[in-house]
């Protein structure tokens, strides 16, 4: 259990603004996550409760234990708080073995017991072959892998982690996925990890925290997040989300439909139909964000918008378009038939994957 | 006339002690400065920076008078080892002191000030008390460098010639360390003994230089 209540002023220096950090986070979930672009205030907060940095207001509670309260004038040291910490570039003392690296985490266990549980946890990670070497000698995926088995030799209450996958190819991201679920699974061991990767928040977050600016956006479980926006900054955030200006032109509560005149910069109005939005009038201006993969693009001429193709890229299976009006919309690849050209496209808006943004 | 050798020994043992103190006194800062946030913290910085734009002749009178026969502290140390601490050889080894030491004392706190946060944080989260960072952590990384200045440091209070000669004189035999004793050749007009003083304190500083730069290239570099 995790319930850090934080407010920090950073007065701005000469090469950085001012920063006011001000967020509550509560939660049960295994793995959390704070999700934000760089600057949002993520690593702040994973500083604040490893007490690193001494918040101006607030109260840090990880499992009934009271690491820091401003009104009580508790604040731990760091190396009272158990908070296990693997930063972005793993800090692994470059001038110790890894054997090394792992002891000095372990000088807290009884003397006769710190060979064994080094050798364990060596064995564990699937370093033991490499544990006479020093961390320059050693690949990405073994750094961040010893980073992790020595933040846990250290008996944490929790593991927190910033941006671990930073600098880390595909297939070592992927593997450091498997260690993630299986330090969560083996050693029980609540996990709060930072990240600006949406695709790393889905696959490893149980719930998650929209940062920005140093305020909470949303949260919830990250399908929950990405299903439903709370706001188009947070639809913005996640950066997959078509946002439409538009305006109930007609509303049909029966059939739960409505027609929608929708405004995109720089390309002309269109029109559009909707889901019903209950407890809006005909008239009423909505902001409404749409997946770019739940977008339908045909280059037949038939129902849907007709819209000018500005850009077409492919990606790892997928085909992106970007058209006029910034509307971008993602298919796979093997489904684009005929191939891309220069001239008109349809457009189609399913009325069930819009979603409204406060 | 052979070259009296007595100042170069001397000028090697008060610059040798005077070195060691320094490493220690500098050490000691640099943990100060990188452990804790204390208030006088600035005090001390101006304290430490001070010797190093003085001119040696005024930190040799402040000398004289905080160490002098008729000081509190003069008067403890004739207390202790039964003799004056002015005009004797251990009051040049004070002078190399106060020559060399400010210098150390920046470069060690630069030194362990260069070590990227993140290596003292991960001992703190990893249970590591503020004295095993430094000791364990901070300052094996800044080992080198420290080293390097230290070498430094010893070129430098070989050197020394103001101070000393406020403090300790120049009492041939006794106190005449090797710049005093190149200064006494010159006045006396015997260049022959100056040149050689000159060639061999020249030879220590270059070697001095050369091993600093040595042990600066050596770096733990490659950083995980």
């Amino acid at each position: 259990m995790i319930d850090a209540r934080i407010r920090k002023n950073l007065e701005g220096g000469d090469d950085s603004h001012p920063f006011s950090l001000d967020l509550h986070i509560s939660t049960n979930a295994g793995v959390t996550v704070l999700f934000g672009p760089s600057g949002a205030g993520k690593s702040l907060t994973l500083d604040a409760i490893a007490g690193f940095v001494k918040p101006d207001e607030g109260r840090i509670l990880v499992d009934d234990v009271l690491l820091f309260d401003a009104a009580a004038g508790v604040n731990l040291p760091p190396r009272s708080r158990h908070c296990g910490y693997v930063f972005q570039s793993s800090a692994l003392f470059p001038h110790m073995t890894l054997r090394q690296n792992l002891a000095f985490a372990a000088e807290r266990l009884p003397r006769l017991e710190r060979r064994r549980k080094v050798g364990d946890m060596l064995d564990q990670f699937h370093l033991t072959e490499v544990a006479g070497r020093k961390p320059a000698e050693l690949s990405g995926g073994q750094r961040q892998r010893c980073a992790i088995a020595r933040a846990l030799l250290a008996q944490p209450r929790l593991l927190l982690l910033d941006e671990p996958s930073s600098g880390l190819d595909a297939a070592l991201r992927e593997e450091l996925y498997d260690v993630l679920a299986d330090v969560h699974k083996t050693f029980r061991m609540p996990i709060l990890l930072v990240t600006h990767d949406l695709d790393e928040a889905l696959e490893l977050g149980e719930e998650m925290f929209v940062l920005n600016g140093g305020r909470l956006l949303q949260s919830g479980a990250p399908s929950a997040v990405l299903d439903q926006p709370a706001g188009d900054d947070v639809a913005r955030l996640l950066g997959r989300f078509n946002i439409l200006d538009a305006e109930i032109l007609s509303m049909d509560p029966g059939a739960k439909r409505s027609r929608l005149r929708c405004t995109v910069p720089d390309a002309p109005q269109f029109e559009i139909e909707g889901p019903y939005f209950p407890g809006h009038m005909l008239g009423a201006h909505l902001r409404l964000g749409i997946r770019s993969e739940a977008l339908r693009v045909s280059s037949f001429a038939g129902a849907g918008v007709p819209m000018k193709l500005a850009r077409f890229s492919r990606r790892t299976s997928v085909a992106r378009f970007e058209f006029t009006g910034g509307i971008v919309a993602e298919m796979p690849e093997r489904s684009l038939d005929p191939p891309p050209h220069n001239g008109e496209w349809v457009v189609q808006f399913p009325p069930d994957a819009l979603r409204l943004l406060k | 006339m052979a070259t009296d050798w007595f100042p170069l020994w001397l000028s090697l043992r008060v610059a040798g002690l005077s070195t060691l103190i320094a490493l220690l006194l500098s050490l000691w800062c640099a943990w100060l400065f990188s452990a804790k946030t204390f208030k006088g913290r600035n005090v001390l910085d101006a304290i430490v920076t001070l010797p190093l734009v003085l001119p040696p002749t005024v930190l040799g009178y402040y000398l004289l008078v905080l160490l002098g026969r008729n000081s509190p502290l003069g008067r403890l140390y004739e207390w202790v080892f039964g003799q004056p601490l002015v005009f004797t050889w251990q009051a040049a080894v004070v002078a190399a002191l106060l020559h060399a030491a400010p210098l150390l004392i920046k470069f060690s706190t630069a030194a362990l000030e260069s070590v990227p946060r993140r290596y003292p944080k991960a001992a703190r989260s990893l249970g590591a008390s503020e004295w095993r960072t430094f000791w364990q952590v901070s300052l094996p990384l800044a080992w080198n460098q420290v080293l390097a200045a230290t070498a430094i440091a010893f070129a430098r209070s070989l050197g020394d010639f103001g101070i000393t000669i406020m403090v300790a004189g120049n009492i041939p035999g006794r106190t005449q360390t090797i710049s005093v004793a190149i200064y006494d050749a010159v006045e006396a007009g015997n260049g022959a003994a100056a040149r050689v003083l000159v060639l061999v304190i020249s030879a220590v500083a270059l070697s001095s230089i050369w091993l600093a730069n040595r042990l600066g290239r050596i770096s733990l570099g490659k950083a995980a």
